[in-house]
């Protein structure tokens, strides 16, 4: 009776510490809950549902890899105002080109080049020129606007027609087979996703243990096993009833799944993040800063392209207004998902969540028909909340 | 005379992982000049913080008691309203405003909510007197040199009716004769009942100018010597501060093989484009395998600046002449990254400015400079790296919990000696320490200098940048000495002496022979 006493005690207490390192990741899932359970009761249960999920997934698409896009360049400490314009202006070269009748992989490639060309020039400009990265990319915005202009000019709203391309936002993964009448794939999918992650968790506990590092306890450690199963498992089950997974989802998986390695498993990670923590020292530890600069903003350029592509892909169409306003939702979910302001800090697997309850609260909003000047207003109000939470929660860290 | 303007009673101050000041006490008389010595991280600055309330009541234990009352300072604006001024060692001036917009800074002189600005200059120019400064009071600050800005910071304290002036280390970036003038600037003022607590490290000033000399060791107090009753000497400062001969602070080196000259800077220039004049002059220096190198010389002799050149951080620098043979090879460093291929590593002076990711931890900072080595097909061998870092750890005694911890949370010791580690892991032949035991306490000092031992031992090479007068002396095996940008002298360890030292670094010789 004594004995489980004081396990329960030592069990409480590592919640709480647990609890209080992270409070600042916590809070982002608990507002996201916090969204869910709240559009779900006032929009009397349609927000929940298979098909709005589906949708709100697609959605978040482009803002989701513009946002991991965004992360690398906010933890060193720059920030780029012109992905919206370059998205949108991107968006309708490759509605231009693919109404011109190339091929659609050819289409994706040039516009990602594209995309890479413009992030190159805004890098030199910043880093070779000295022009600070604000200046720059306000300039470059500006300049975008126009062009997209230009480029709808004659004929307004571009359409397209290539079902290939539309499915990248519209389209799901083929069902091969079915299974108790829901999507197969994506239930294998998910099968397998729950494995990769539980193998891999104990892998990594394992490892910790090894060096003796901090590791949770046991009860916690499976809690957030079965935790992060059934997420995966709910989420897979919603989609498999509804029509499988979105090449979105795919997308965006990859995507992260690839900046997160090389964040993590790289050099470049490492300079990236040791040149946002502290640039001179950065620089004095043989970190060529202005090449990983140069670097950082061609990645946002192609992720800015990726995103055009994406919206162009979910619209059907080009229109000569895409673009407005995207930068703020990816410099926002960089900031709702704890990046830091003073840069050094961040990762891009946070960012997406973020990006995602950026489109939540945009879709939840919509669903129960609030008007978009209200949205406005209210994502500002969250977004400076999400950011002063953000700095009080460091600066207790700083001094503690 | 014996009249207490001031008495600061028990008071102790902590900072996280550190106690800063442990009961102490300190008493000042109306109208004398009293020193504050001690080593570094002793204690000197956090104090007089307190004092003037930069560090609020509340935030430390004990009491403040000025002209017999107990203050509660809340900001250094309260300790300003009854007549207390710092002077810190970085001026607290702004460059782009002129002398009399900086002296009433603050406190402007109005008219009818408006600045008057012929008062302004009236009052300017009185001061300005006062300081014994003939300048245009609208001459703007970035155009007077470091002795005459600091004359207009007492100016400053002087407007706002300072009755006790506080002066962190004002002689340290000046020449003799700028120097010498302010002591007599001072005497004057004391003359004028105005209180003067001074910190310095030149002890010879010292014992020419103070009435009380109070000695602080680790956070305490250890003695306050009165002048008047008793002569007091260098040396017996000296032992007060260190507590304890200079073979206990230094470790005992085994004597080892001192090899060939592996690294030689031959007629080395250097031109700031952003100062806009030549910084290093013609400067040669070499250095033997195993042997440590000690590069004495005041604040601003030009030190740190030629290390970060031939370390390959040029931004701004232009080598106007020169070269440098590794091995007896001419190489030439064009980035960081460079020199750091060739074998070379700079640990900088300030570890929180420019020499550690303070957010990251100990792991990830101390292999930051040669991540090269820890690299298969662009992946990081994370478990190579845990057993390479915890391994430094062991053998320099880092004490931290683990090395997932921030460096932030470490001490100052430790702190600098993840830095060490990050440079011994670049596995260099040169390394170059630019004041590597600044701000950390004696025992930490200790270990590093271990550290330093057995380096050379192995066979690397040091240069060691230092300030501190006795740890040249105590751990070089010879010594070059610079002012101005120049090499003054060099010396070998047996025959310098703090005396010797300091006459290079203040160019004494030099300026003999010209008068």
């Amino acid at each position: 009776m004594n004995e489980t006493g004081v396990k329960n005690n030592g069990l409480g207490r590592e919640i709480v510490t647990l609890l209080r390192k992270n409070v600042r990741n916590y809070a982002m899932y608990i507002a996201l809950a916090v969204i869910f359970i709240v559009f779900q009761l006032i929009s009397k249960g349609s927000f929940l549902t298979a098909r709005n999920i589906t949708n709100l997934i697609n959605q978040t698409g482009y803002i989701a890899v513009m946002a991991v896009g965004m992360t690398l360049v906010l933890i060193i400490c720059q920030i780029d105002l012109s992905v919206g314009y370059v998205a949108g202006f991107l968006g309708a070269c490759a509605a231009r080109l693919m109404l011109v009748g190339l091929p659609i992989w050819l289409v994706i490639v040039l516009v990602l080049f594209f995309g890479a060309a413009i992030g190159f020039l805004q890098g030199m400009i910043i880093g070779k020129l000295g022009v600070p990265a604000f200046v720059t990319t306000l300039a470059c915005e500006f300049a975008f606007r126009g062009l997209l202009t230009l480029i709808t000019e004659s004929t307004g709203t571009i359409p397209v027609t290539n079902e290939a391309f539309t499915a990248l936002s519209n389209g799901f993964l083929p069902a091969v087979v079915t299974i108790g009448g829901m999507h197969g794939l994506t239930l294998i999918i998910g099968a397998l996703a729950i494995l990769i992650v539980i193998a891999s968790r104990i892998r990594k506990r394992k490892e910790l243990k090894q060096y003796e590092f901090e590791t949770v306890s046991l009860p916690i450690f499976i809690a957030q096993l079965v935790f992060f199963a059934a997420l995966i498992g709910v989420l897979t089950y919603v989609l498999a009833a509804y029509n499988g997974l979105s090449w979105t989802i795919l997308i965006v998986v990859l995507v992260t799944g690839a900046y997160s390695f090389v964040m993590n498993r790289t050099r470049i990670g490492r300079y990236v993040y040791g040149m946002g923590g502290n640039l001179e020292a950065a620089s004095l530890s043989g970190v060529n800063v202005k090449k990983v600069l140069v670097g950082t903003f061609v990645s946002m350029g192609v992720m800015a392209a990726l995103g055009g592509i994406l919206y162009t892909a979910r619209l059907s169409s080009a229109t000569p207004t895409a673009g407005n306003g995207f930068e703020l939702d990816a410099i926002a979910s960089g900031y709702i998902a704890g990046v830091s302001t003073t840069g050094g800090i961040g990762s891009v697997i946070n960012s997406v969540v973020g990006a995602f309850v950026i489109m939540s609260l945009t879709n939840g909003l919509n669903l129960i028909g609030v008007g978009v000047s209200y949205q406005y207003v209210i994502k500002g109000v969250i977004f400076i909340a999400a950011v002063a939470l953000d700095v009080r929660s460091r600066g207790k860290k700083a001094i503690g | 005379m014996s009249d207490i303007i001031l008495e600061m009673r028990n008071i102790s101050k902590s900072f996280p992982g550190v106690k800063a000041l442990k009961n102490v006490n300190f008493s000042v008389r109306r109208g004398e000049i009293h020193c504050l010595v001690g080593e570094n991280g002793a204690g000197k600055s956090t104090l007089m913080k307190v004092l003037s309330g930069i560090y609020k009541h509340g935030s430390y234990e004990g009491d403040i008691v000025y002209n017999g009352n107990v203050m509660e300072f809340r900001s250094i604006k309260d300790s300003e309203h009854q007549g207390i001024a710092i002077i810190n060692q970085e001026l607290a001036l702004i460059p782009e405003l002129t002398v009399a917009e900086n002296i009433f800074f603050g406190h402007e002189r109005m008219k009818n909510s408006l600045i008057d600005w012929n008062e302004t200059m009236v009052q300017a120019k009185e001061y300005l007197s006062k300081v014994r400064l003939d300048i245009n009071p609208r001459t703007k600050i970035r155009d007077l040199r470091v002795g005459k800005q600091q004359l207009v910071e007492i100016a400053k304290a002087l407007s706002k009716n300072a009755k006790l002036m506080i002066l962190d280390e004002p002689t340290s970036s000046l020449n003799e004769e700028d120097s010498a003038n302010l002591l007599q600037l001072l005497r004057e003022l004391k003359e004028q009942d105005v209180t003067i607590i001074m910190i310095s490290h030149r002890l010879m000033e010292v014992v020419a100018i103070a009435d009380t000399v109070t000695v602080l060791r680790d956070g305490s107090t250890i003695c306050s010597i009165n002048t008047d009753e008793r002569e007091i000497t260098e040396g017996e400062i000296i032992k007060h501060m260190v507590g304890r001969e200079m073979d206990h602070i230094y470790p005992k080196r085994e004597s080892h093989d001192i090899g060939d000259v592996c690294f030689e800077v031959k007629n080395w220039s250097v031109y700031d484009t952003k100062l806009g004049r030549e910084i290093i002059h013609d400067l040669n220096l070499e250095v033997r395998k195993g042997e440590i190198v000690g590069l004495a010389g005041l604040m601003g002799a030009g030190r740190t600046e030629f290390a970060l050149s031939i370390f390959g951080n040029t931004p701004g620098y232009q080598i106007t002449s020169g070269q440098i043979l590794m091995n007896g090879n001419p190489v030439r460093f064009k980035t960081p990254n460079d020199a750091i291929e060739a074998g070379v590593a700079y640990a900088t002076e300030d570890r929180k400015r420019n020499g550690l990711v303070m957010i990251q931890d100990v792991r990830f900072n101390t292999t930051f400079a040669n991540l090269k080595s820890l690299v298969s097909h662009h992946v990081i061998n994370q478990n190579e790296e845990i057993i390479q870092t915890e391994k430094l750890r062991k053998d320099i005694n880092i004490k931290t919990p683990s090395i997932q911890q921030t460096v932030m949370n470490l001490s100052g010791g430790n702190q600098q000696k993840v830095v060490l580690a990050k440079w011994i892991f670049a596995n260099p032949n040169l390394m170059i320490l630019d004041e590597p035991t600044r701000g950390i306490d004696v025992g930490a000092k200790y270990e590093i200098y271990t550290l330093m031992n057995e380096m050379v031992r192995q066979g690397m090479s040091i240069i060691m940048i230092s300030s501190e007068l006795l740890e040249i002396l105590g751990m070089s095996d010879r010594i070059f000495v610079m002012c101005e940008g120049k090499i003054t002298g060099e010396l070998q360890a047996g025959e310098a002496t703090e005396q010797s030292i300091m006459r290079l670094a203040t160019n004494m010789e030099d300026k003999g022979s010209h008068e």
